[in-house]
This record gives structure tokens, sequence and C-alpha cells, in this order.
């Protein structure tokens, strides 16, 4: 049985709202950067309650990046937050040169994260934002699971970390299920639920999905692992390698392409200390279209259904390479 | 330095030696002694590929060893190709190399000098070239917006780049009525005359509400006559005997 209850839906970006407007009060140094679509990312709350901290720059996202490294050179601690897919692709440049080679504290948020931003199409699903901003050096990648998580990892990006930090989050209401009393902590993943045939590595809203997923191949009498991988990076390598020791086959959940994201990241570690079979859900190098969240998650594979699938082609490629030894 | 180097910009770095030697040895609130000092004045250079002439200065200002500028471009040394705040070289105040982020990141810094309410002043310093980036603008926009009158940003108005005349690879006349639309006190100079110099930053400290540019009129490969004005010598590098022969000339 799921031993998480779900208190409610909830976006991932609300979760971010609570964290940032939660750190600016406990922090004078806490400045945060708008582009105008304030209140669908998440710096509503910040820029109501703390208006003299709320700077406004328009419609200019690499200006945005670049006077967020101004503002921490000078010692502030800047947020700045837009759509992933502006957040972490059209400003890579500057995230790169200005904010990660001079190495400074600014927290970056990729809203609208993922093909359940839903109606508004492929301009606005950002799909490709993991990978382009953890090839950066320097940069710590965070994708919380839940609204809960996501308030947590928000103030852990802004207080605990010293350099850049990208976080990205949702918009549509998702399971809120997490408890704030779980331990988070930047690099070190979350078992969720114990398991020895197989491991499922899922990281933001997938992590629900992978957790349906594991009930299901239960009924099989499949036991599942099922791992939150909150940060992309640093990635939780020993988590790894446990997992492919102990349970012999992966599949990773991420609503991203499955080039250059979570899949990526994982395989990396795995094929270097404990190469298993693994199987990716995720994008499969496509963009994606209009429709309804649901819909879109379910005819682009990022379902509890699409786990499970992957799941049973993993557990048969493992069960061929028992028979060959 | 560059003959030693073996590649760098020589012209762009020549025609600003007196607007650094101005900034550095007149202007500047700063302490090279404590480079990290909160009350100094900053300079954000924009255009990185003219950090000889940023090291020349800072060195001849007492931050580091002048005969550390011999390193240049070399594995291990501080005085990287462009300037990158990592390598531990005093004085740099941002690892910059990509055109057109300068100027936001001084948006930034001079901000933040208007929250805490302090007094320095944010300096950034640009080519012309690099005003063709987008990205200038939208910082331009926000830097009168804010009324950011602690920010002199200044451009190096030698009318060349790497393909050519700025004019033929991509107009930017009439350069300063953008940046008076753009809500900027516009301020112009002859870039190789410190008086003028001198007489232009004086007037950028009195501006009151608005940010000031100065649009600094100079010669690239200023002081050697036989690559004074010519755009190829942008960013090449003189061989051994060019350099003697050069630096003859600017003596
Ligand atoms: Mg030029």
């Amino acid at each position: 049985m799921n031993p998480y209850k779900n208190r409610g839906d909830k976006p991932t970006k609300t979760g971010f709202a609570e964290g940032l407007l939660e750190a600016g009060l406990r922090n004078p140094q806490v400045v945060c950067l708008g582009a105008d679509i304030t209140t669908s990312v998440g710096c509503n709350l910040f820029a109501e309650t703390l208006p003299h901290r709320f700077i406004s720059l328009g419609i200019a996202e690499q200006n945005c990046v670049g006077v967020a490294a101004g503002l921490a050179l000078e010692g502030k601690t800047p947020v700045f937050s837009t759509y992933g897919v502006f957040a972490a692709l059209r400003t890579t440049d500057q995230i790169r040169i200005s904010v990660c080679y001079n190495n400074l504290h600014v927290v970056i948020g990729g809203a609208h994260a993922g093909v359940s931003v839903g109606p508004d199409g492929a301009t606005h699903q950002a799909l490709e934002d993991i990978a382009v901003m953890r090839v950066l050096p320097g940069m710590t990648v965070l994708s919380p699971c839940d609204a809960m998580q996501t308030r947590v990892a928000t103030l852990a990006a802004i207080e605990q970390c010293n350099g850049p930090v990208y976080i990205r989050f949702g918009r549509e209401a998702m399971p809120d299920f997490t408890s704030d009393i779980m331990d988070f902590t930047i690099g070190k993943s979350q078992i969720l639920r114990a398991g020895n045939d197989l491991t499922i590595i899922a990281t933001g809203h997938m992590v629900w999905e992978a957790l349906q997923a594991a009930e299901i191949l239960e009924t099989s009498g499949i036991g599942a692992r099922v791992i939150n991988m909150h940060t992309i990076k640093p990635i939780d390598r020993d988590a790894i390698i446990l997992a492919a020791g102990e349970t012999g086959a992966i599949v990773t959940a991420e609503e991203h392409q499955i080039i250059g994201g979570l899949g990526s990241a994982v395989a990396e570690v795995v094929v270097q200390h404990h190469p298993v079979p693994m199987a990716f859900a995720g994008m499969q190098d496509h963009f994606g279209e209009s429709g309804e969240p649901r819909q879109l998650m379910e005819k682009y594979g990022m379902t509890a259904r699409a786990i499970v699938e992957a799941g049973l082609t993993v557990i048969k490629f493992k069960m061929q390479i028992a028979k060959c030894n | 330095m560059l003959a030693g180097a073996g590649s760098g910009h020589l012209g762009g770095s020549l025609g600003l030696a007196d607007i650094f030697t101005t900034l550095y040895f007149s202007v500047l609130n700063h302490d090279p002694v404590q480079p990290s000092w909160s009350g100094r004045d900053r300079v954000v250079l924009s255009i990185g590929h003219v950090a000889p002439v940023l090291y020349a200065t800072l060195a001849h200002a007492g931050y580091f060893p002048l005969n550390e500028l011999k390193t240049l471009r070399k594995l291990g040394s501080r005085l990287q190709g462009h300037p990158g705040r990592d390598h531990g070289l005093p004085g740099i105040e941002l690892s910059a190399g990509s055109l057109g982020q300068g100027l936001s990141v001084a948006v930034g810094m001079a901000i933040a000098a208007k929250m805490d309410r302090k007094n320095h002043r944010i300096y950034s310093i640009h080519g012309d070239g690099e005003l063709q980036e987008g990205s200038v603008w939208e910082a331009a926009m926000s830097a009168s917006h804010y009324k950011l009158d602690n920010f002199v940003a200044i451009v190096d108005r030698n009318g060349l780049q790497i393909d050519g005349k700025t004019e033929d690879v991509m107009k930017l006349e009439p350069l300063a009525e953008k940046w008076r639309s753009f809500g900027w006190q516009v301020l112009n100079c002859d870039g190789n005359d410190i008086d003028q110099l001198l007489d232009v930053f004086a007037k950028a400290q009195i501006s009151q509400n608005a940010p000031s540019v100065i649009i600094a009129k100079t010669l690239m490969g200023k002081g050697i006559r036989s690559i004074e004005g010519d755009y190829h010598w942008h960013g090449k590098v003189p061989t051994t005997e060019q350099a003697l022969e050069f630096l003859e000339q600017l003596r």
C-alpha cells in the first residue's frame, strides 16, 4: 500500500512562493527580481509583502540574470524566477559567465516545468532545463517532488547554498504528500519505499507517479524501491550505486527530455560504478503540445503506467543477464 | 606582454590606455592595498578582451607586481586571457568576456549600493561593437528606470570591430541619441585627451536621477603610427621585433 497520503492537490509553484517569502522575512539581504509574470512564477507573495526588496525588471530575462549577478557580488541573495524555458534557456550564456564563472549565489527559479503546464503548448513547457543547467560547472540543480518539498528546497537553496542554484517547479496542482519533518538535504536522495527487485528513481511530479507504479508492480509480486531524487546535481551517487547493487535494475522517471536529464545523470553513475539494465520514462526527444495536463502526461509516457512498462522491461533484461551468468 | 603571450587584442587595449590611466590615477576612490575595501568605486570591465590594459593599469597602480604581467595568458597565471576572478588577481571585480553582460551586472551593483545607501560609484567599460548586443539595451533601460546616478558607463568609440568599421558591420549612429532616448545623460569626449576625460568624469559625478554614459572617441592602436585606426590590429599580436619597435614609438 502507498504509505503516503495526498493532503490535497497543490502546485509546486505555491511551495516556491511560500519558501521565498519565508526566506525574505528571515534575511533582509534576500531580494527578488521580477520579469513581469510575477504571480505565475511564484514571486507574488514576496513582492506584496516586501515590495522594497522586489526589483521589477520587465520582460528582459538576460538583464535579470546579469543584475542578479551584480546584486550577489554586493552581498545580496538574489532570487530570480520566470518560466523555466526562459530562466534556463534564454539566459544560458548570462548564467554561465556572469553567475557560474563568477561563482555567485544566485537562485534561479524555473517555473512551468514539464508538459503538465498543459494548454500553453510546446513553447512554454520546460523540458530541456535540467540538461542545460546541470552541465554548468558549480550549478546546483533541484527538482522537488511536491509543494511541501518545494517550500523546503527553496529555503535550502536560499539559505544553505553558496553558489548558483536552479530550482524547477510546476504550475498544475499535484498531490502534496511529503512531510516537513522529513529530512531534506541537498544532494541526499530519499528512499520513499523499500523494494529489492528494481529501483524507480524519480524526480518532480513523477515521484508521485512512481509511488503509484510501485503499488501496481506489487500486485504482480515485484518489489520496487522508490527513490525521490530531488537533487539532480550534485547527484546522490551512493544511493544510486547501492540501488544498482541491491536491486539490479533501474527505471528513471522525469517530466523532462530523457536526453541529458535525470536519466542521463543516473546512467552516468551506473555505467561507471555498477552497470545494470536501465530504462527511461520521460519525454522521448519530442516537443510537447497543447492539451490537458493529464492527457499530455499520458500521451508522452509520463505516468505510473509508463513507469510500470519500463519496470517490466528492465526486469526482463535483468533475468536474461542472470540466465547468461 | 602580448608578444610574450602569443595571442590577445592589442589595438583596443592601446586605445583605452588614457581612459584607464585617468580612472585609476585620478577619478577612482580605491585602495590597491585593500582591493576589497567595501567603500571602493567599482570598475566592471564588460569587454574582457582588453584585459591587458586593465592588468597593466592595476599593476602600475600597485595591485600586484609589474613583473607578473609577463605571465599573461600562460598556464597557471592569474592574468587570464579574459579576466577570471577565481584566479585570484587583486582588483578584478568581475569575470567577463562574453559581450553584452557587463552593463547588467553593473546595474545590479548600482542598485545594491542604492539599497544600502552607500556612496561609492560603479563604472563600467564597453566597446562600441558590443553595443550591438541586445541585452545592453535591456540593461540601459533598467539603469534609467531605477535612476542610477551612481553609475557611469564608458563606451570606447573607436569605430571599429573585428570585421571592420562599426558603421559597416552594423550601424550604431546616432549613438548619443540612442542613449539619451533610453534616459541617460550623454557626455562626449576625446578618449585620448586626459583633460577632456577629467572634465566628463566630473560632470558624470554630479548627475542627478540619471545614469551617465561617456562616449569616448578613441584611436585603436593609439601611439603606434603604423597601426593607429587599423581594425586588423583589433585581435592581433605583434612579433617580438614589432613589439620592440612599437614600444620605442610609445616612448
Ligand atoms: Mg570597437
